[in-house]
């Protein structure tokens, strides 16, 4: 396991890089003189080559290439371009907020999607099917941010049980679990749509194996046969599906942020694009690939885990 | 199938119900969705009011007769802006998914069709490309490219290429294979007709069903960047940017975003609807 795991990590390297390049080129393609985009066009000749000269764009694009590779080998994302602050600092003063967002939502839905999942395919066309079947629809359907306004008219506006502007305070435990509650269900329940449907259909294809015949004609409870013979080997789809889930869990955290004015990564790159801080911007980009690659890889790692017969070696 | 579904109450008269509320769901979504794109191209002549028109006196107002949807914090009807909100939204849509589907195929065909070197590459760039978070991907295109229609395009259909790339390799991998394709080598057909008027048309079921799923996931990365900001710069309507100004005015004027987003919600789930009923009429293992 131990083999397979940094096996995985080395493999993760040549992604990482591809995608850091993606980055740093796609940052550099902004049309224009970034320095007038930055600056604005009233800006002196003097003030836009001390620009230049900060952001090492006086440089070759080789070299500039060499010491942005360089600077996140060392775990530096370097400075922010409206604030000069250092972007590291920045990126882990709200990283635990993205984090225990990304993850109650996680609980939320698998805790949810995969009974309902397993439920809808054990009582195939029935009433848990057919709501699991629209339940779905709407999850896929729902951009982040219009459930989120609809949470938020419903449970804030209307109902008053959550705040409409979560507090400041979230030092207190209390209120920093009151305001993560809504968020969380957003993002949890729009999972569930897809948790739900790989679920079912992989029990669906599971539960029509002959052990599971054998295994019911022995005389075994339903619920053993439902959930320790065909649930095991349901669970590699939803795995698979979770794990692929992490990517757009992060850009749909984005919309949760903005949406419930929660601090936290999504919030850092709106303001990065608000105030075209170009070299926060990257630093963010660059957090969130690696938030992928390691999403991939703790995935790949869960395979081994959750069917044995996925070699390891 | 037949093992599947008896785990289940094995009747037929379930199934035959369920097969019909499937395709009960694709006539619905396609009458929804028919019914979106006539809204949008008869916007300018069915739209009670001009979607840029300012009423200083009509500011936030709610629904009434008037103004079934309201207005706005520049006291612009929000009916007409709804309306001719859909025309961006559906455009960019549907042009980027074209777009995505033509890029994507032509490429996935060719790797899977030569297989090689070629297909290696092709299959690594598109990996780390869908490993990237498809709306990241799109909001970062967009906040370099600048905000405007034509970027908005090329950035959706930039996002949408590898996932057609992936499956138009799959499946011309799997006709590769096949005996017809043998056939039309040994009568020395090109590489190029054999791509285009064999390999092609018969991923056309995936490709469709796909395009309809992708549409869907167009039109959302279309709202969702203009409500980040990111869209076609105002006052030109947009139904996310509509839904960004009502969500500015949540407290005063709640209908000002709710109206937008269900003009959203309702295109998302007849095209899903569309995509979802397809997918179970072409494709049978699907329909479990």
């Amino acid at each position: 396991m131990l083999k397979f795991a940094l096996k995985r990590l080395l493999l993760a390297i040549p992604t990482l890089w591809a995608v850091l390049t993606i980055v740093f080129v796609l940052i550099r393609i902004v049309p224009g003189d970034p320095t007038i985009v930055i600056l604005g066009d009233q800006a002196s000749e003097q003030a836009r080559a001390d620009l230049r000269e900060k952001l090492g764009l006086a440089k070759s694009i080789f070299s500039q290439y060499i010491d942005f590779m360089w600077q996140i080998a060392h775990g530096d994302l370097g400075r922010s371009l409206a604030t000069n602050r250092p972007i590291m600092s920045d990126v882990l003063s709200v990283l635990p907020y993205t984090l225990e967002l990304t993850l109650a939502s996680l609980i939320v839905g698998t805790v949810i999607g995969v009974p309902l999942g397993v439920l809808a395919a054990e009582k195939r066309d029935g009433f848990a099917d057919w709501f699991a079947r629209v339940f779905s629809l709407a999850g896929l359907s729902f951009p982040a941010f219009v459930s989120g306004i609809l949470l938020l008219i419903v449970f804030s506006l209307k109902l008053r049980w959550f705040p409409v502007i979560s507090s400041a305070n979230l030092v207190d435990p209390i209120e920093r679990l009151r305001a993560l509650v809504l968020p969380a269900l957003n993002l949890g329940l729009l999972m569930v749509a897809y948790v739900t449907r790989v679920t079912r259909s992989g029990m669906l294809k599971a539960l029509g194996e002959d052990y599971i015949r054998t295994a019911r004609s022995k005389g075994l409870p339903s619920r053993i046969v439902v959930w320790r013979h065909a649930f095991r080997n349901a669970l590699v789809p939803v795995v698979t599906v979770v794990g692929l889930y992490l990517g757009v869990l992060i850009g749909n955290a984005v919309l949760t942020e903005i949406v419930f004015n929660r601090p936290g990564i999504g919030k850092l790159i709106v303001t990065a694009l608000n105030q075209r801080d170009y070299t926060l911007l990257q630093g963010l980009m660059v957090v969130t690939a690696f938030a992928v690659v390691l999403a991939n890889i703790l995935t790949d790692l869960t395979y081994g885990l959750v069917d044995p017969r996925v070699k390891t070696e | 199938m037949s093992l599947a579904a008896s785990s289940g109450p094995p009747s037929r008269r379930h199934s035959r119900l369920t097969r019909l509320t499937r395709s009960m769901g694709l006539v619905i979504g396609l009458a929804v969705v028919v019914l979106m794109i006539v809204a949008a191209l008869v916007a300018p002549w069915i739209a009670p009011f001009d979607p840029d028109d300012q009423d200083v006196l009509l500011i936030l107002s709610a629904p009434d007769a008037t103004h079934w949807f309201g207005t706005d914090a520049f006291g612009r009807d929000v009916l007409s802006r709804v309306l001719w909100g859909a025309r961006v939204s559906l455009y960019v849509g549907f042009v980027a998914t074209a777009l995505g589907i033509v890029i994507g195929s032509a490429i996935g065909i060719v790797a899977g069709f030569y297989g090689g070197l070629i297909d290696r590459a092709v299959s690594a760039s598109t990996d780390i490309l869908l490993s990237f978070p498809q709306l990241i991907m799109g909001l970062l295109l967009v906040a370099v490219l600048g905000a405007s229609l034509t970027n908005l395009i090329i950035a959706i259909a930039i996002t949408a290429v590898p996932a057609f790339i992936r499956m138009a390799r799959s499946s011309a991998l799997a006709m590769r294979e096949r005996d017809f394709i043998d056939a039309c080598r040994v009568l020395g057909y090109s590489d190029l007709r054999i791509m285009a008027v064999h390999i092609l048309p018969n991923s056309l079921d995936e490709l469709v069903v796909m395009a309809s799923l992708w549409m869907a996931s167009a039109i959302r990365t279309e709202s969702t960047l203009a409500f980040i900001g990111l869209s076609v710069p105002p006052p030109t309507a947009t139904w996310g940017g509509i839904v960004r100004e009502g969500f500015d005015n949540l407290l005063d004027a709640p209908w000002l975003a709710l109206f937008p987003s269900l003009a959203i919600l309702i295109v998302m789930i007849g095209l899903n609807m569309v995509g979802d009923g397809l997918r179970d009429a072409t494709d049978p293992r699907a329909a479990t």
